[in-house]
Order: structure tokens, then C-alpha cells, then sequence
């Protein structure tokens, strides 16, 4: 019987011939945690009495949830993996290198194939480079790092075709967005979905990444898709070593495939405090923002800040705005500002953030709303608190929608901008 | 492993931020002091108002969100013994097993606020005064995982993971 990406990497790693719902134990080919996590994945591991992590080339620590350092107690648990990291000799990077959805792709540290775990529910998005990746929680990664291998359920596929021309002024986190509503945050519960279908074709490696990024959103546990020429291309002079690009079986069994035409998606808002709690921007009402968000692991990479940049140069930030622009990583930082980017941004009145997890994470104490404040970000998610205070509220959106939302101090339909 | 207690009821989509908020994340807590906040922002006074004991029924998508461990530890600090829901978001079930949290899937429609429940965790039963309720137990894999006191324990006590018990 045919397998579905999923259903293939899981086989080869565990070399169990597995289908959906089978248990498999499985090799890693990385294993990434982050000083955002309580407990810290280090701290379990030691407190096990474990001393050695099974291969440090595939072990990733990475500080990216606290870049500004805001408290003595991320102070602190940033020593712990710093400290970590030197005696075990695995990979790391300090505060302000980036957000680890981004360092990961960027640095070449995923490639097709292989299988990945991380200590955060959005490493779903290295699926977007043909990579099963996925969330777990510490006391899974600490026994992951001793071994090398962990225990999987092999999730069913939904298969989502996307067909169609993306409309001017409608991106790939409008396309999840409306995804997102459509399915329901629960709505692929346990499931792997698949993207694919000429919409996927055209899209840039950073736009799929987005799309994947917000596959947990709708429940998924990876959010996969194939590897085409552009993935390749995209990954030459970042990674060396072989990799193998899976496809899905023509006969490969789905529990669902959902196929949409995006020629009619407009640009798309989540209203607090769900993420499929989505809305077109025609049906949003007057919403005034007084803080708008550029960046995350979602929405913070050089493409991003070249839409947002586009729109407002020239312009001002509404007065009764703030705007956060928060390049993804350091090498995003530097080509924007080689770009001129960052200096747009800056003249408009915009506030430049330290790569990293800053306006997304509350515990990152960047873009902390005032009760009743009205936020609209790039980020993936707007539940309650998420930004650091309960009494604020979140809206998701593009890079586009957000900007021109900054420039009219309202949510905006960016398509009166372009 | 029965567990009997008071139900206290929740709706669907209850996520991890609720249940551990990120906004504790800069201060040095105890899971027993952050437990202290679980669900604060949708129903303050909630820590307050329970006894050791009492037992989470909640609808759909229990536990989605971030996969942040410290969901299912304040849980475990506010001596929570089971938590019953229509479904779990899988990153939370996953972390429950890992800790040993017993969980039990099953239609909790009918389960009212502050009753008296009986939850049968391997038959996947929820007794009531008003009837006995069917769910869904965990696989048999994971279900002996749990007797033996979740993956962690498993791991530490075979040195790997063994899905399959030999006895």
C-alpha cells in the first residue's frame, strides 16, 4: 500500500515498514529546545541523572525567548543552557542570533527527510522543507537527547490542495489564516496535513515556511510538503550534507483531502483570543490598534519586512500607533539594514526589536499591551495573555495588513495601499 | 486506577496559556506556586475553590496551544489526579503520558459543575449519579506506559523506551 510523506519518514526512521496509526520508536536527526521552556529540556535531563547527550552535533540550544534579558530569571535559565552547551559541546546560539523557527532553515540545520523535534509547538515549521518536524515537551526531549530516539504515533494525512491565483494583496499567512478558520483549531487534531498543489508550487520558501509555522494552529501535528526545485535551490550553500526529498505515494491513503481555490480569499484577520476565529478584513469593522507588530518566527523574514517596508516608506506610523519590527534572526537584521529597510522603518517612527521571539512571547516583556489596548501582529497565535497582559487584544495578521493597520492607527485592508 | 472527586467543568479550545500563563515565565516559581494561577485568566478564584482531589472535565482540544510541560505539572501540583475531555490537543497528551498524568477521552456533555464523578481510567468509564458514560480509553502501548507510571518512568527504568512490555 502507498505511503504518504508522514507515513515514509517515520518508516525510515524507525526501519519499521508503518502506516498511520502504528507506534514506532524513531532516530532524530535533531533535537532543538530554547530558553523558553519551564521546565528547561536541560534541567529534566539532569535532574535524571543523565550526563551525556547521545550526539552533540544534533542536539540545538538556542535563546531566542528572552533576547532582551528581561529578568533575572531568564538570566538565569540562559546560563543553565549556556553553561549546558559549552560542556556538552552541541550547537548554540545566544540571544539576539534569532527566532529558532527561522535559525534552523536559515543556517541549514533541517533538511528534507529527516526527522526533528523541538520543545516548542511550532517546529511544525521546518515541514515546509519536506522535514517531519514536530512539538514535544521536555521530559520527551530530555529522554530524546540521552538516546537519540523517540516514540511516535504515525498520524493519519489530511491532504490540503491548493489551487488558484493568490489575488494582489493576499500572502501565504492570509492562505493559513483562512485555512485555520475553515478546519478549526482542532480540526486536524493528531493528524499530519500535507500542502501542496500548484498555489504551494508558486510560493517562495519563506511563504511555505509561514504556512507551516501555523500548522499546529489547526491542531497538526507537521505540516508537510514536498520538496521541488526551488527547495533545492533554496538550500544550496546551506546545507552540505546528503539528504533525501519524500513524496507521497500516488496511491498513498488520506482521511481527508480538502482542495481550495484561493483566486477569492481576501486578506484575513483572527480576532482575539482564537487563531480560527478568522474573519475577512471586509467584515472586521472599525478597530483602532495602537500597537502593531512586524516579526516572529511567522512573519519576520527579509521577504516580510520588504512588504511592510514597500508600504510605509515614505510614510509615517499613525501617531496613536506604535509599530515593532523584529527582524527574525541577525543575518535577517543585517540584509535588512544592507537593504535600507531597517532605515525606512526607522524614519517612519517604527521600533526595531532584537531578533528573537520578542512580540510574541509574553515572557520575552516586548510589546506588553495596556489593558483594553488593541494589538495587530505577524504572529501565530492571540490567546489570551499570550503578549504578557490578559486584559489585552490580539489580532493575527500579514506583514501587509499589519503595516498599513500601523499607517491608519485601524485595521486596514492593505490592498488600499499597494 | 479509579479516581472519584468533584467535576469541575470547562468548555472547549482550553489551552496551555490558560492553564500555565506565559506571563509567569519571567519569575522563579515552583509548580506548586504556579498552580497557584492555573486558569486565572477565564475563571479567577479557580485554584482557590479546589480540593485535592477534584477531578478536570473539559470539551474539546483540552490542553492546545503551546507545548509548554508546565500544563500538565501544575495539574499534577494542584493534585488533580485525571483529567476528562471530549478530545486532547496531541502536544498535551503526549506530555501527560510523559508524566503520567492519566487522562480519559469521552463526551462530557453531561457532567455538571461540581458533582460527584467516578473516573475508571482503563475501562475509559465516567460513572455519575446520572448514569455511566462510555469513552474512549488510551491505546493498550500507552496505557501500559501509565501503570508504570508514564514515559519518563518507563525510560529511566529500562534505559530506553519500551513500548512493548515483556510481561
Amino acid at each position: 500500500m502507498g505511503k504518504t510523506i508522514a507515513e515514509k519518514i517515520l518508516s525510515q526512521k524507525s526501519h519499521v515498514d508503518a502506516y498511520a496509526n502504528d507506534f514506532v520508536v524513531a532516530n532524530l536527526d535533531l533535537t532543538l529546545s530554547h530558553d523558553g521552556n519551564r521546565p528547561l529540556a536541560v534541567e529534566v535531563f539532569q535532574q535524571m541523572g543523565l550526563t551525556k547527550v547521545w550526539d552533540a552535533r544534533k542536539n540545538i540550544q538556542i535563546l531566542d525567548h528572552a533576547p532582551c534579558k528581561p529578568s533575572d530569571n531568564y538570566a538565569q535559565k540562559q546560563q543553565i543552557l549556556r553553561n549546558f552547551a559549552r560542556e556538552q559541546g552541541v550547537r548554540f546560539h545566544d540571544l539576539g542570533d534569532g527566532a529558532c523557527h527561522q535559525l534552523l532553515p536559515e543556517k541549514g540545520y533541517v533538511a528534507p527527510g529527516e526527522l526533528v523535534v523541538g520543545t516548542d509547538s511550532h517546529t511544525c515549521t521546518y515541514g515546509a522543507l519536506n522535514v517531519f518536524s514536530t512539538g514535544i515537551g521536555s521530559s520527551d526531549m530530555a529522554c530524546a537527547m540521552a538516546c537519540g530516539k523517540l516514540w511516535f504515533r504515525v498520524p493519519e494525512t489530511i491532504k490540503i490542495v491548493l489551487t488558484g491565483s493568490i489575488p494582489a494583496g493576499v500572502y501565504a499567512k492570509d492562505i493559513i489564516l483562512y485555512l485555520i478558520g475553515m478546519i478549526g483549531a482542532n480540526g486536524a487534531n493528531y493528524q499530519a496535513v500535507e500542502f501542496t498543489g500548484p498555489v504551494i508550487s508558486a510560493l517562495s520558501v519563506e511563504e511555505r515556511l509561514t504556512i507551516s509555522n501555523m500548522a499546529i494552529e489547526m491542531g497538526a501535528k507537521a505540516g508537510l510538503m514536498e520538496a521541488d526545485e526551488k527547495t533545492i535551490g533554496w538550500l544550496v550553500g546551506r546545507v552540505g550534507r546528503p539528504y533525501t526529498c519524500v513524496r507521497a505515494d500516488a496511491d498513498a491513503k488520506y482521511c481527508r483531502v480538502v482542495q481550495v481555490d484561493v483566486s477569492a480569499i481576501t486578506p484575513q484577520i483572527a480576532r482575539p483570543h482564537r487563531v480560527d476565529n478568522v474573519c475577512s478584513v471586509d467584515e472586521i469593522g472599525d478597530v483602532p490598534v495602537s500597537e502593531a507588530i512586524l516579526g516572529t518566527c511567522t512573519n519576520g523574514r527579509l521577504s516580510d519586512l520588504r512588504v511592510g517596508a514597500a508600504m510605509i516608506k515614505g510614510r509615517r506610523v499613525h501617531p496613536d500607533t506604535r509599530l515593532f519590527v523584529i527582524p527574525a534572526s541577525r543575518q535577517v537584521y543585517l540584509d535588512a539594514m544592507r537593504e535600507g529597510l531597517l532605515e525606512t522603518f526607522v524614519a517612519a517612527g517604527a521600533v526595531i526589536g532584537v531578533p528573537g521571539c520578542s512580540g510574541c512571547s509574553g515572557g520575552a516583556s516586548v510589546g506588553v499591551p495596556a489593558s483594553g489596548e488593541n494589538v495587530i501582529t505577524t504572529a501565530n497565535r492571540n490567546f489570551k495573555g499570550r503578549l504578557g497582559n490578559s486584559e489585552g487584544f490580539l489580532y493575527l495578521a500579514s506583514p501587509a495588513t499589519v503595516v498599513a493597520s500601523a499607517m491608519t492607527g485601524r485595521i486596514t485592508d492593505c490592498r488600499n495601499w499597494l | 486506577m479509579i479516581f472519584t472527586g468533584a467535576a469541575h467543568c470547562f468548555g472547549d479550545d482550553i489551552n496551555t496559556d490558560y492553564l500555565s500563563p506565559s506571563k509567569y515565565k519571567a519569575r522563579k516559581l515552583t509548580f506548586e506556586e504556579y498552580a497557584q494561577h492555573m486558569m486565572e485568566d477565564i475563571r479567577p478564584g479557580f485554584y482557590e475553590s479546589l480540593t485535592p482531589g477534584d477531578i478536570l472535565v473539559a470539551g474539546e482540544n483540552f490542553g492546545c496551544g503551546s507545548s509548554r510541560e508546565s500544563a500538565p505539572r501544575v495539574i499534577q501540583a494542584a493534585k488533580i489526579p485525571v483529567v476528562v475531555a471530549k478530545s486532547f490537543a496531541r502536544i498535551f497528551y503526549r506530555n501527560a503520558i510523559s508524566l503520567g498524568l492519566p487522562l480519559v477521552e469521552v463526551d462530557t456533555t453531561s457532567i455538571r459543575e461540581g458533582e460527584t464523578i467516578e473516573v475508571d481510567v482503563l475501562l475509559g468509564t465516567i460513572k455519575t449519579d446520572h448514569g455511566t458514560i462510555q469513552g474512549t480509553p488510551l491505546p493498550p502501548v500507552l496505557m501500559g506506559v501509565l501503570l508504570e507510571g508514564g514515559m519518563l518512568a518507563n525510560f529511566q527504568k529500562y534505559g530506553s523506551f519500551r513500548l512493548d512490555r515483556e510481561d
